[in-house]
């Protein structure tokens, strides 16, 4: 048989025409991107880099550390930033429970019916997220509906302050989080394959224990896949808590515009935002340890 | 066999063992739905005060909005930012993602994730930044600088949509219209244009949707004549419960499910064909 | 430029190579088609075949080599210019265009009057037997009468090469052996050159004029049907074409080769190996009792039965030599063989007509 010999030889028939050609060929392909890159480096690339230059210059315009120091040594930053990842564990905590049993029976179901059920959790996907906020708004009211509801009922008394305060946002962000957590659950549950559970119910397994055992592992990567997509929503949300949130909820995004509308000091607020923008890589860079990041990226209004 | 004992799952767990599920899914669908539909009916509602249900009802709130001109000037602005953010974001998410999607190697994949950015990025900073820069070029309070962003906001939506249809494709049709004689530009719009033209349409009206909903970038970005529904919204919201706010929130549901029952309408028609 | 107005071109494709980093999908392969021939390029999957069909149909650009359609350099070419027929394996039909369009669809792009254009169409279609079919739409065919369109649409516009790439994979095995007949019928018919790939040894034997065997991106072996099956040049060819059992042959010092202290032939002194190996194919074998009258023209090697599997129209017997090599036999049924007092465990004589011994070089692995 003949050697081989190394790949990519000058010398080789045609190999320089051939590669011109290809190289041309790609190039064109590419070029096709091209439209959408500007106008990425217009609005994101451009922006946020100035944004991460305008947060190492203090006040008179000199290069310094002046914002990073503020934010490690004032309190009230270090508040902010432990309320946005509060907020945003719990948010996705109580998704995950509300979500996974709504998953898990839109995947139980005959296929032609989820169609139907599965409108419930796209007609709030696909409404305006202001719009839901000021359902919310108008539900929590110290005499809105859950209240006046609650009272008929006899579950409390006195009506009990549900908006403007943590309680609101929680369930405000929930609700509009919801989705994002059940269609990719649901899709993963759908791709578990059947067959493993007949299996398991067939090595004497039962119901409940197939369900824990084989059921549950196997949805987890959905799981995981779908609380990353709300965490990092999370992180960045604004018009929710800054609505429901009444004041007493202050979230990273809400303490960048304040800064700017209090005291239009750029720096502090791009710098906040800098360390908004590390914190989220941050998490997706250890989440894609465990998952293919492109699996995740989608559906986002 | 009544259904409740028939089976429910592989693991023939019967429909009466599985009620707790189905009632418990119920709850948890119905607190998905009402939330958002509850609006409706109090928009319709007589009183200063949003009230469930309305004790006299009336179409007040709807003249109010449609006789405010700082509403009908936002809401003209909203539709024209949104439709031509789809009719850019749709035309540019299609060529990245069929030239991604065609080419592939690692300059691909850095483009592809350049462009997939707006979805990890918070979108408070884009709003600032783009408030920054956009200012130094004098287009903020401009409809173009909404465009742009909206656009960029909406690319990667529009490409995960067209990639995904991509990915059904079979790219040897195109293959073989080239080896009929066809161009690769002509056998893209011959043939494979047409046979993704359902998932183009989503793709536009999510584009469409994504600008009409947004509300951050627009707080910034728009102002004065150019402001944009939901800035306004905002606006509103923070200092007062404004019952109007009920009749243009049931307008943008109205708006949302019709577009997304129109979508479902013609996929049925295509997939019949 | 030639002024072929015949009714195909040669291919001739040299020295064409393609890496994938540092695999080779193809290194230096070099093949002349000859104009009007059916030339099967044929292989196990990954070998590289489809990857050289791609390439002469300009899909897959290589690193280096040259493809010329008769004396017209192509290698740069793009595809739309190159004017070959194309059938893929899932056929590649246009789900949104009806059976007609389909075929018209390259006398469309050629801007061919509509009244010759519904001829021709009409011609392709009675062609390949879908005459009553033109309205119909590509999603109520069956998958021959997709492959039937398919056909039609890459022959319709006249072009002087056919490429096909495993057209008939996707048929059950009643209606592939049915196509390949009638492929065979339709390529004397337009008398097109056709490069046919597949990896199915038996389709190759059934349809080609000559078949290429590509291993591992290297041109393995080229030449007739007859030529790869009585005479193949290597072990792979010899495992991949037809079944074989292989012993290895010691040689002595007057360069005769032996096997179990039987001489099976000389060395052919085209070649300096020193190791040989003796290629036997199965149907090619008799059993004899051990007490047999030996003929001069055979040779004779004893062995023991170790599995007997009745197949219907034959049975395969198979044995284990004294040196422990394990030999197959594929016996016919008919009366006169016999087959029926065979048993397990008996010893008996296998014989080999000398013409039908193979000889290759290497060892027997």
């Amino acid at each position: 048989m003949t050697s081989s010999p190394a790949p990519h030889r000058e010398d080789a028939l045609n190999a320089t025409k051939l590669r011109v050609a290809e190289r041309r060929q790609s190039l064109m392909v590419l070029a096709l991107t091209l439209p959408a890159i500007i106008a990425v480096c217009l609005v994101i690339v451009i922006p946020v880099g100035w944004l991460f230059s305008l947060s190492f210059l203090d006040s008179s315009g000199d290069l310094s550390l002046v914002n990073y120091e503020k934010m490690i040594a004032y309190k009230s930053y270090l508040r902010v930033f432990k309320t946005t990842f509060n907020v945003s564990f719990l948010t996705t905590f109580l998704c995950i429970v509300i979500g996974y049993p709504l998953a898990y029976f839109l995947s139980q179901i005959p296929r032609k019916y989820v169609g139907l059920f599965m409108l419930t959790v796209l007609l709030p996907f696909w409404t305006s997220l202001l719009v839901r906020t000021y359902a919310w708004l108008v539900m929590l009211q110290r005499n809105g509906l859950i209240n006046n509801f609650a009272i008929d009922l006899g579950i409390w008394e006195v009506p009990v302050k549900l908006a403007h305060n943590l309680n609101g946002t929680l369930i405000g962000m929930v609700h509009i989080m919801l989705p994002f957590l059940v269609l990719p659950l649901y899709a993963a549950m759908r791709r578990i394959d059947r067959h493993a559970l007949q299996a398991a119910a067939n090595l004497g397994a039962t119901p409940v224990q197939a369900f824990w055992q084989i059921f549950v592992p196997l949805s987890l990567p959905g799981v995981v896949a779908g609380s990353l997509i709300v965490f990092v929503l999370c992180l960045g949300f604004y018009v929710t808590p800054a609505v429901l949130g009444g004041g007493k909820v202050i979230l990273v995004s809400m303490q960048i515009t304040a800064i700017l509308e209090d005291q239009f000091n750029w720096g502090a607020a791009s710098a906040l935002g800098v360390v908004l923008l590390v914190s989220t890589f941050a998490v997706l860079l250890l989440a894609s340890r465990f998952l293919k990041l492109d699996s995740v990226m989608f559906g986002r209004r | 066999m009544q259904w409740w004992k028939s089976s429910a799952s592989e693991t023939q767990i019967t429909h009466g063992q599985r009620l707790w599920l189905y009632c418990l899914a119920f709850i948890i669908m119905c607190l998905l739905v009402i939330p958002t539909v509850i609006v409706i009916p109090m928009s319709f509602s007589d009183s200063q005060y949003l009230e469930f249900p309305p004790q006299n009802w009336s179409l007040r709130w709807y003249d109010e909005y449609l006789d405010t001109p700082r509403w009908m000037n936002a809401t003209a602005t909203s539709f024209k930012v949104a439709t031509l953010t789809m009719l850019v974001a749709t035309p540019f998410g299609t060529m990245a993602a069929y030239g991604l999607f065609v080419s592939g190697g690692r300059l691909g994949k850095i483009v592809f994730f350049l462009l997939m950015t707006p979805m990890i990025v918070p979108v408070i900073l884009i709003a600032i930044g783009t408030f920054y820069v956009f200012g130094k070029m004098g287009i903020v309070n401009s409809i173009l600088g909404l465009v742009l962003a909206h656009t960029v906001l909406s690319v990667p939506i529009v490409m995960i949509i067209i990639t995904s249809a991509l990915r059904t494709y079979d790219l040897n049709q195109e293959r073989v219209a080239q080896s009929l004689g066809s161009t690769r530009f002509r056998a893209f719009f011959e043939i494979t244009l047409p046979q993704l033209k359902f998932s183009v349409l989503t793709a536009a009206l999510l584009a469409f949707l994504t600008s009409f909903d947004e509300v951050i970038i627009s707080i910034f970005l728009s102002g004065g004549g150019n402001s944009t529904l939901t800035k306004q919204m905002f606006s509103a919201l923070r200092d007062y419960i404004d019952p109007t706010i009920a009749a243009i929130s049931t307008l943008m549901i109205l708006l949302s499910t019709g577009l997304m029952l129109g979508l479902q309408l013609f996929g049925d028609k295509t997939t019949e064909e | 430029m030639t002024s072929d107005t015949s009714a195909s071109l040669s291919i001739s494709v040299t020295e064409l190579t393609k890496t994938y980093g540092k695999v080779f999908a193809l290194n230096r392969v070099s093949i002349d088609v000859k104009a009007g021939e059916f030339l099967t390029l044929l292989g196990p999957s990954g070998s590289g075949k489809t990857t050289l069909l791609m390439a002469i149909a300009g899909f897959n650009r290589p690193d280096s080599g040259r493809i010329c359609f008769g004396h017209e350099d192509v290698t740069v070419l793009p595809p739309h210019k190159r004017g070959v027929g194309m059938v893929f394996q899932n056929y590649a039909l246009f789900p949104h265009m009806s059976v007609f369009e389909n075929v018209a669809f390259p006398l469309k792009l050629r801007k061919i009057p509509a009244d010759e254009k519904h001829q021709r169409v009409t011609e392709a279609l009675q062609t390949v037997q879908l005459s009553d079919f033109a309205e119909r739409g590509i999603d109520q065919l069956s998958g021959g009468q997709r492959q039937r369109v398919a056909l039609a649409r890459a022959f319709v516009f006249g072009p002087k090469i056919l490429l096909m790439d495993e057209p008939l994979s996707a048929l059950d095995k009643k209606l592939r052996e049915e196509m390949q007949i009638e492929l065979k019928q339709l390529h004397r018919q337009l008398g097109v050159t056709t490069v046919y790939v597949t990896h199915d040894q038996r389709e190759a034997l059934t349809m080609s004029d000559r078949i290429a065997i590509i291993d591992h991106g290297e041109l393995a072996q080229i030449g007739t049907p007859r030529e790869i099956y009585n005479a193949p040049a290597n072990h792979f060819v010899a495992s991949f074409i037809g079944e074989s059992s292989f012993f290895p042959l010691t040689k002595n010092k007057s360069g005769t080769l032996h096997y179990a202290g039987v001489s099976v032939g000389k060395v052919p002194n085209r070649a300096m190996h020193e190791n040989w190996t003796l290629v036997i194919r199965p149907e090619r074998l008799s059993l004899h009792a051990t007490k047999t009258s030996k003929n001069t023209d055979k040779i004779y090697f004893s062995g023991k039965i170790t599995e007997l599997v009745y197949q219907g129209e034959t049975v395969i017997v198979m044995m284990i030599m004294e040196d422990g090599h394990n030999l197959t036999a594929r016996m016919n049924t008919r009366a006169g063989n016999d087959v029926d007092s065979l048993r397990v465990r008996q010893n008996l004589l296998v014989g080999i007509d000398k013409q039908d011994v193979i000889i290759i070089p290497g060892e027997a692995s």
